[in-house]
């Protein structure tokens, strides 16, 4: 039991990056559902690592990453957004091309500066271990503020998933709320990004609700599932990195991945028991 | 006609897309309460129409005022079926869930379900014969069962207009019957009706029929507009059934190649 527990009673910083840790898993739980329920993967990891020339831009003027961060997730949604209402391409195209085009930019912003290395591999892979109690307040506003936009918003969202459609015709303009559920998306890798980086983000954002998604049965309860998961996730991954001695951030997301394919192989096995004609009985 | 008493008015109305016009010269007047069924091959406008009595398409031209406004400004007053729902089957969604969508543009953003809601969902769903299916996933249905969880989404809605595109699509015999039932009762409500069909049959019971191939073929009564001619010069192909007694039954067929011709239904297949 001691093996399970000291390492967060015995130290400061890993007692923060467990709860910085359980504040991102619960944001991406909530975010996260609604990126696997739309189709949104895509354009979620065009994100996480869209910021990156934004973040390298800020170090380089000498402000804070997040400040880069925010302005990067920004830009791409809106060159998103521009690309697909101005021309006959396709949304997969449209990220694509600002997906690569801003991390080209990242690249050639961070290459320009000798003294990077170290900050791409933190912006990459964050820093988990290194938390501070002012990223702490900043991840726990932000949690705070995507599940509030979450509950209110659950209607519009459902619909939205659902069809767009149906959306429109129910009064909540789903292009409106389309942009506002691009904007969450963004709020989270945003802040995100210091806890387990632009890299392993993604990794948050799709395993536990991918987890949550096989076993729900309504959208609250696959929010729900998600965060457990995330939770559970960061707390055996940092467990591991200190008694493995593996970074900390990878073994977060290592354990989410490994939990959902622990739940599907579990679920198709009970899937080939019960017929899916069954469920419905 | 006051607006009040006016479910659906349109003049010189064409709909389609930015870069096509798919029917034009559209002159309606539907009022409450009153049925209008929309006939015509795939691809005939009936579809486009409805998405723009439902706001989700401009007008390319003229004006539409649908329960005296823009098309699309009191949507808890229109419920809507469309033709298919891309995402539905993958949501952790139960058919109760569904159903009680229909009582969201009544309650808005954050108004609580009420116990009449609850009641309003309950019966939707016992109209529609899925009230035992009320905890299902909606994944783990048939097409048809599927069909009849958005139908009972509609009633639900309780909507003063209401527009069904191919609502018998995928329907058993039970299942048309429950829809053809549950439907009369909403126009005796007071709900105005606007349904694209294939099926000449159902449609001969509306109010008023709109005949479309890509133009207004014919507008009026069923037993106007439904005739032969008019039947053979939108689909093609009219199969007619020789018994009077039968009511004047057609089943039609879109014709892709060759001339437009009119079959005399066998005796045995009518008896």
């Amino acid at each position: 039991m001691e093996l399970l527990v000291s390492p967060f009673l015995d130290n400061a910083f890993m007692l923060r990056a467990l709860a910085a840790g359980i504040l991102v898993a619960v944001a991406c739980g909530v975010v996260g559902t609604f990126v696997v329920l739309r189709g949104l993967a895509f354009i979620g990891d065009a994100l996480a690592h869209g910021v990156l020339p934004g973040i390298a831009a800020a170090l380089l003027l000498g402000l804070p990453g997040i400040v880069g961060a925010a302005a990067g997730a920004l830009a791409m949604i809106g060159g998103v957004t521009l690309v697909t209402r101005r021309s006959r391409l396709s949304t997969d195209t449209a990220i694509g091309l600002l997906f690569v085009g801003m991390l080209a930019l990242g690249v050639v912003i961070v290459s320009r500066s000798g003294s990077f290395a170290g900050d791409l591999v933190a912006i990459l892979f964050g820093q988990v271990l290194g938390v501070s109690e002012g990223s702490l307040l900043l991840q726990a506003g932000a949690t705070l503020l995507v599940i509030v936009v979450a509950v209110v918003c659950a209607r519009p969202f459902l619909l939205l998933a659902f069809d767009p459609d149906l959306a429109d015709v129910a009064g909540f303009p789903a292009r409106r709320y389309h942009t506002l559920m691009l904007l969450l998306v963004a709020l989270t890798v945003v802040v995100s990004f210091q806890t387990v980086g632009t890299l392993l983000v993604f990794g948050m954002l799709l395993a536990p609700a991918g987890t949550g998604a096989l076993l729900a049965r309504r959208v609250g309860s696959m929010m729900a599932i998600a965060a457990l998961v995330g939770a559970l996730s960061t707390w055996a991954g940092l467990l591991l990195s200190w008694w493995l001695d593996l970074a900390a951030g990878a073994s977060v997301v290592l354990v989410a991945v490994a939990i959902f394919f622990l739940v599907l192989a579990a679920t198709s096995l009970g899937a080939a028991r019960h017929p899916v004609g069954d469920r419905a009985r | 006609m006051t607006a009040r008493s006016t479910a659906i008015e349109a003049t010189g109305l064409a709909v389609g897309y930015p870069a096509e016009v798919v029917v034009e010269g559209i002159e309606l007047l539907l009022p409450a309460s009153g049925s209008l069924a929309l006939v015509g091959t795939n691809g005939s406008g009936k579809s486009t129409f409805l998405r723009t009595i439902a706001g989700l398409l401009r007008p390319r031209a003229g004006t539409i005022r649908v329960l005296g406004a823009e098309p699309g400004r009191v949507p808890a007053r229109i419920a809507y079926l469309a033709q298919s729902h891309a995402n539905g089957f993958i949501l952790p969604l139960r058919v109760v869930d569904v159903v009680r969508m229909g009582r969201y543009p009544a309650r808005g953003l954050l108004g609580r379900l009420r116990s009449e809601d609850e009641g309003i969902v309950r019966g939707a769903m016992e109209a529609m014969g899925v009230d035992h299916l009320a905890n299902a996933p909606l994944g783990s249905l048939s097409g048809g069962q599927r069909q009849r969880v958005h139908l009972a989404r509609v009633l639900a809605h309780r909507a003063d207009l209401i527009l069904l595109d191919e609502p018998n699509a995928g329907l058993d015999a039970g299942g048309r019957e429950r829809y053809l039932a549950a439907f009369a009762e909403e126009l005796h409500r007071g709900a105005a009706l606007v349904t694209a069909t294939h099926d000449i049959g159902e449609a001969v019971e509306y109010d008023r029929v709109l005949l479309l191939a890509r133009r207004v073929v014919a507008l009026g009564p069923g037993s106007e507009v439904l005739t032969p001619d008019r039947l053979m010069e939108t689909f093609g192909i009219v199969v007619r059934d020789p018994h009077p007694e039968h009511g004047a039954r057609f089943a039609v067929a879109e014709r892709t190649h060759g001339a437009p011709q009119v079959v005399e239904l066998p005796e045995s297949a009518t008896r």
